[in-house]
């Protein structure tokens, strides 16, 4: 085959701790979808920053129509005609579509001046290449577009590249389901086009619907290929490859399973609306949907961040509304946070510190840092020991631990506690594929110690695997409640069902 | 790095070249230029000297320390200064009796000053930098406003007390001036809150990362607040000191806020918050009036050491900045 | 997670409050003036001399605030801005020496200045990554350092040949509101027509995805550094040419870089970087004339002004910071 745009041979890269690509091969054709799937740390977003010169390869070849080609930086690879549309967008939201379109390239008339009019012809045109773009105004400041229509802008920016290759990180997380139809037609148009589309996704349904190609990682190594839409179970024994079971905890016996410690009814704010929830002792309650359908604002509810404005919560039989997260955790909530580096860790203070944080801060101001009401400096090293954290010494800085460690370090906070309610976001999120399940096993301990669990994950077979009951949330409110043993597509389904369908 | 045995790799603990602050071995290379220039420093009466006029910008740095270690500044410190000067001479009003009284009331105003900052910060959510430059402006302002203009210059001598009197008879270094005793009781104490205590280690936490500390339940706007009104206090209390053995004028706070912010960041606090000590801004801010000692030897200008401040100033931030990237922080 | 997904929910088409605030503002200054001046039967001051009059006082604090819209919006900030009006002003005047001959040599070197101080600057920033409010105060101590070294009182002399700069008519606008309201074009212009201002934007929305884009973020954020300090240095031409000579504490004495950053920010451009523009900060600069103003007409003490003046800057940037829900430090 000729045609190959871009072929990468033998990828490795490793991080310190990590083997996050071994050997990897992987291409792609001229007019083609190639998808690329995979769990959460299988490797995919490394192998993208390698193409697009983010990342430098440890051993192995990128080639881009034949040539070997180093990047060494990502507009070079931007030059070369190879655009990432990733999923943190890059667009400024105080600047005009044609602004961000044209973006360090803008069209030059008279005197060097930017030439305005040509800018904003040239955004209409591209625009217009797809059906919904043809309803944006290029003046338009981005900041107030929808999240669809600002991923519309980020792929008409890649088109306005001139660009071969596109690669798309999971475009379709934020999406309803009306608005993923348009952007599987944008993808049509663009592979019409004869553009190499590498397509990041790990739903089934988008796989069935788009892919010509689809390459699985699992563990950082390539772990199938499949010519044409596989079947769907063949892929997900791909990216799973072991025992399920044994990988995720085993699920809450009924007996386990206790009184309710958090009822929620009536709950609603400004992005929630008739929240009912009950969290029982016991049980691992998931909560699942699309990005933006209010799983976080839940949690956020719940925590006191973002307190509900209508409604009640009942928490141990006590009614109350939290107005901040010193509230909630007062009262038994504890939250582990999606995003660690920049809502869970304090990452310049040590491990202990990390871990004496929530006690310290429910202590007097000027009594001893080693000695507090819920925990002294014994009691957090035996959790942190219990937690088995691998650290040179507990008066490490915690940024030089891997990202389970670092999880496991706020679960050691949170313990000191003795939460009633835990909430988790994204637990496993950037952590290792063996650490993961000793997030999950540790999850059912803390269920079996009595608290009551919720976890909020963006992977499905995660939500799956872990929950004892799923409830499916779609425009701020829980819109379906599944049991153990849930399809993919029943949730998906729900997750994105039409609103006046449902109604 | 000359990959000397001792460099060890991070958390190991214990005593290593790597881990010594900067800070120490620089003011000891000072101290010992100034020996070599001027064999009488080494006499109590040198050193003794020496310690007095460090002892109000090292107080300062010390409550500097707070607010920049929970990542904010403190730029109201110096016109805080000149404030509790003109204060203490407008209510003294010449009444040595009267310094029982008006000494609390300044202790109460610092204090004031920083809860204020510390509210505007908090709950105005002003930038600390603006807010702090606010208040400069507005103390500055109410210091002409209570003199008149015009202040008169005169404490009397009880509460020139702290500032300018020496204990005489101390066995090993013949005598101790008053400020240094200040100096260590006010210095210790700090250093036992910022590293023996709850709110040290929140006020560290807030610096790194005010959103984790948030969710952890850290009550940062108490925290903040504290931090504000230690480095007011600091400010009251280096007031005093001045007011001792400086005169009575209405730039007698000038420039100290910069002074203190300089010698916070020649001991290592990280600007924009997470990593501060208390002993290291001590350290510095004995460096820096080292430096100052020897321009003074070499007989340069006044003006000259405003450049070298401000030089100190960049260095020591592009340093650490290099240092950091090294280590990969 | 939770803060990112919430910038990114759609702000709507309809009325954005921070891009008329700045209107806003300014309508409320604007009244306050009125009714202040009715109220105190001094209706003399509402003609359109008198508001002449009220702009040709804020002609230096408004050329210093164009050069500070473009740092801020970079995401940088100058504090050294006072010190370098005084240096330059000395510099212009010195050179001049009452000599017509020299206006061209005195005004070149006075640009020379600004320039190499803002290249200095933006080196520190962008190449040594120092923290711009660190590295722009230690400028400000070696540029005040510098210049008092050499003069302490007014030097030099500005010829009537150049007080037509200040004092110079057309018709019956001044010569410099007419140069402030061409340097204002000329700015804006930069900011919406060239590719440096669509950069400077960029850089300070996002500076990563401004990298990505291939943009030299840091020749940007020099670049912006220069043109702050430049008109910082033409402030400072301005000002000699209004007082007929330059002495070492003109600057200091306008406080013109908080009042500056203070007319930035009252004009809607965000401390943060990437928002905001040159009318705004022209806003700003009306507000702050016409608050002066009411202070003039209503009687109220120098002093007593510094200290409400104070507060205002504080209460302006507290307008804008209050509805955010990010924690500052």
């Amino acid at each position: 085959m000729t045609d190959r745009v871009i072929e990468m041979r033998g990828i490795t890269k490793t991080f310190p701790g990590v083997r996050a690509l071994s050997d990897v091969s992987f291409d792609v054709r001229a007019g083609e979808v190639q998808a690329l799937v995979g769990e959460n740390g299988a490797g995919k977003s490394t192998l993208i920053k390698i193409l697009s010169g983010v990342y430098r390869a440890d051993e192995g070849e990128v080639r881009l129509r034949g040539e070997t080609v180093h990047f060494s930086h990502p507009v070079e690879s931007l030059r070369a005609g190879i655009a990432v549309i990733y999923q943190e967008f890059s667009l400024l939201p105080e600047r005009s579509v044609a602004q961000n379109l044209f973006l360090g390239r803008e069209p030059r008339g008279r005197f060097g001046l930017i030439d305005t009019g040509r800018m904003r012809a040239e955004t209409r045109k591209v625009l217009d290449l797809f059906a919904i773009g043809g309803r944006i105004d290029p003046d338009r400041i981005v900041g107030t577009l929808d999240v669809a229509t600002q991923q519309m802008v980020e792929i008409a920016k890649a088109v306005s590249h001139e660009a071969r290759v596109i690669v798309m990180d999971e475009p379709t997380a934020a999406l309803n389901d009306a608005e993923c139809e348009e952007l599987f037609a944008t993808v049509d148009r663009l592979r019409e086009r004869g553009a190499a589309i590498i397509y990041i996704t790990h739903r089934m349904r988008e796989i069935t619907r788009l892919a010509d190609r689809v390459t699985v990682l699992k563990d950082g190594e390539v772990a199938a290929r499949f010519d044409g839409a596989p079947d769907p179970d063949a892929i997900v024994h791909a990216m799973v490859g072991r025992d399920i079971d044994d990988f995720y905890a085993p699920p809450a016996r009924a007996d386990e399973i206790g009184e309710p410690v958090l009822i929620v009814t009536g709950g609603g704010n400004a992005s929630l609306r008739d929240i009912d929830l009950t969290v029982r002792a016991g049980e691992i309650v998931g909560l699942s949907g699309i990005q933006g359908a209010g799983r976080v604002a839940l949690a956020m509810a719940l925590f006191g961040q973002e307190p509900f404005e209508r409604g009640e919560i009942t928490l141990n039989g006590a009614r109350s509304t939290f107005r901040s997260p010193r509230a909630a955790i007062a009262a038994g909530i504890g939250l582990l946070p999606g995003d660690r580096k920049s809502e869970g860790l304090v990452l310049m203070q040590s491990v202990r510190d990390n871990g004496m944080l929530t006690p310290r801060a429910f202590s007097s101001l000027w009594s001893s840092h080693r000695r507090t009401a819920a925990a002294d400096i014994g009691r957090i090293d035996d959790l942190l020991d219990r937690m088995e954290i691998r650290a040179a010494s507990y008066d490490q800085e915690i940024r030089a631990l891997s990202g389970g460690n670092q999880q496991k370090a706020i679960v050691a906070r949170w313990l000191s506690m003795r939460p009633k309610v835990l909430i988790f976001i994204e637990p496993t999120r950037g952590i290792d594929v063996n650490a993961k399940a000793g997030i999950y096993h540790l999850m059912r301990d803390l269920a079996r110690e009595g608290a009551g669990i919720v976890m909020i994950s963006s992977d499905l077979p995660e939500v799956i695997g872990a929950a004892d009951r799923i409830l499916v949330m779609q425009e701020g409110r829980i819109v379906a409640e599944f049991g153990r043993g849930a399809s993919e597509q029943d949730i998906m389904h729900a997750a994105t069902a039409d609103m006046e369908n449902a109604a | 790095m000359t990959g000397s045995p001792t460099a060890s790799r991070p958390g190991t603990g214990g005593w290593s070249l790597a881990g010594i602050n900067p800070v120490w071995p620089l003011l000891a290379a000072l101290v010992a230029a100034i020996v070599f220039m001027n064999p009488g420093f080494a006499e109590p009466t040198g050193y003794m000297n020496f310690l007095k006029r460090a002892a109000p910008l090292a107080i300062l740095a010390a409550g500097q320390v707070y607010v920049i270690t929970s990542g904010g500044f403190d730029l109201s410190q110096g016109s805080l200064i000149t404030l509790v000067v003109v204060g203490s001479s407008m209510l003294t009003d010449n009444d040595p009796a009267a310094t029982a009284w008006v000494i609390p009331v300044m202790l109460a105003i610092g204090l004031g000053v920083g809860a204020v900052n510390g509210a505007i910060v908090c709950f105005l959510r002003v930038p600390s930098l603006i807010a702090t430059l606010g208040t400069m402006i507005t103390l500055n302002g109410l210091a002409f406003l209570w003199s008149g203009g015009a202040p008169r210059g005169y404490l009397p001598d009880t509460f020139r007390f702290f500032g300018r009197e020496l204990i005489h008879d101390v066995p090993l270094v013949r005598f101790v001036p008053v400020s240094v005793i200040v100096l260590v009781v006010v210095v210790g104490a700090l250093a036992w809150a910022m590293h023996r205590t709850n709110l040290g280690r929140m006020v560290h936490a807030i610096g790194d990362n005010p959103v984790a500390a948030r969710l952890a339940g850290v009550p940062v706007n108490r925290v903040r607040v504290t931090a504000f009104m230690l480095s007011g206090l600091s400010a009251a209390i280096a007031g005093i000191l001045l007011g001792g053995f400086a005169g009575v004028s209405t730039d007698v706070g000038t420039g100290y806020e910069l002074e203190a912010i300089t010698a916070a960041v020649l001991g290592g606090a990280q600007l924009l918050g997470g990593r501060g000590s208390v002993p290291a801004a001590l350290g510095g801010a004995l460096a820096l009036t080292a430096i100052f000692t020897l321009l003074n030897f070499l007989g340069l200008p006044q003006p000259v050491r405003q450049v070298v401040q401000g030089l100190i100033l960049i260095a020591a931030v592009a340093l650490a900045m290099h240092r950091r990237k090294r280590t990969g922080t | 997670m939770s803060l990112a997904a919430a910038s990114r929910e759609p702000t709507g088409d309809g009325f954005r409050f921070d891009r008329w605030a700045p209107l806003i503002l300014l309508g409320g200054a604007a009244a306050i003036y009125v009714a202040v001046a009715v109220a105190t039967g001094q209706t003399q001051y509402l003609t359109l001399d008198n508001l002449i009059a009220i702009l040709g006082r804020s002609i230096a604090l408004g050329i210093t605030a164009i050069g500070q819209t473009f740092v801020i919006l970079a995401a940088s900030i100058d504090l050294s801005v006072a010190s370098l009006i005084s240096a330059t002003a000395v510099l212009a005047s010195v050179v001049m020496d009452g000599s017509a001959a020299m206006i061209v040599p005195a005004i070149a070197a006075a640009i020379a200045l600004g320039a190499l101080v803002g290249l200095a600057n933006g080196m520190i920033v962008s190449v040594l990554k120092v923290n711009p409010l660190i590295a722009t105060l230690g400028m400000s101590l070696v540029i005040q350092g510098c210049l008092s070294a050499f003069v302490s009182n007014f030097a030099g002399s500005v010829p009537p040949a150049f007080q037509v700069f200040a004092y110079g008519q057309i018709g019956a606008v001044p010569l410099a509101l007419v140069f402030l309201l061409s340097l204002a074009i000329l700015a804006w212009a930069v900011l919406r027509f060239t590719k440096f201002g669509s950069d400077l934007y960029a850089v300070g929305g996002n500076e990563e995805a401004a990298r990505f884009a291939g943009i030299k973020t840091g020749r940007v954020v020099l670049t912006a550094h220069v043109i702050c300090s430049v008109c910082a240095a033409i402030a400072g031409l301005y000002l000699a040419s209004r007082l007929r000579s330059g002495a070492p504490w003109i600057g200091a004495d306008g406080v013109y870089d908080l009042e500056s950053i203070a007319v930035v920010v009252i004009g809607g451009t965000v401390l943060a970087g990437g928002r905001g523009g040159i009318w705004g900060t022209m806003a700003g600069m009306l507000i702050f004339s016409l608050i002066d103003s009411v202070f003039n007409i209503a009687g109220v003490d120098t002093f007593a002004k510094q200290v409400l003046r104070g507060i205002i800057i504080v209460a302006a940037v507290a307008f804008y910071a209050i509805r955010s829900k990010r924690i500052v430090a």
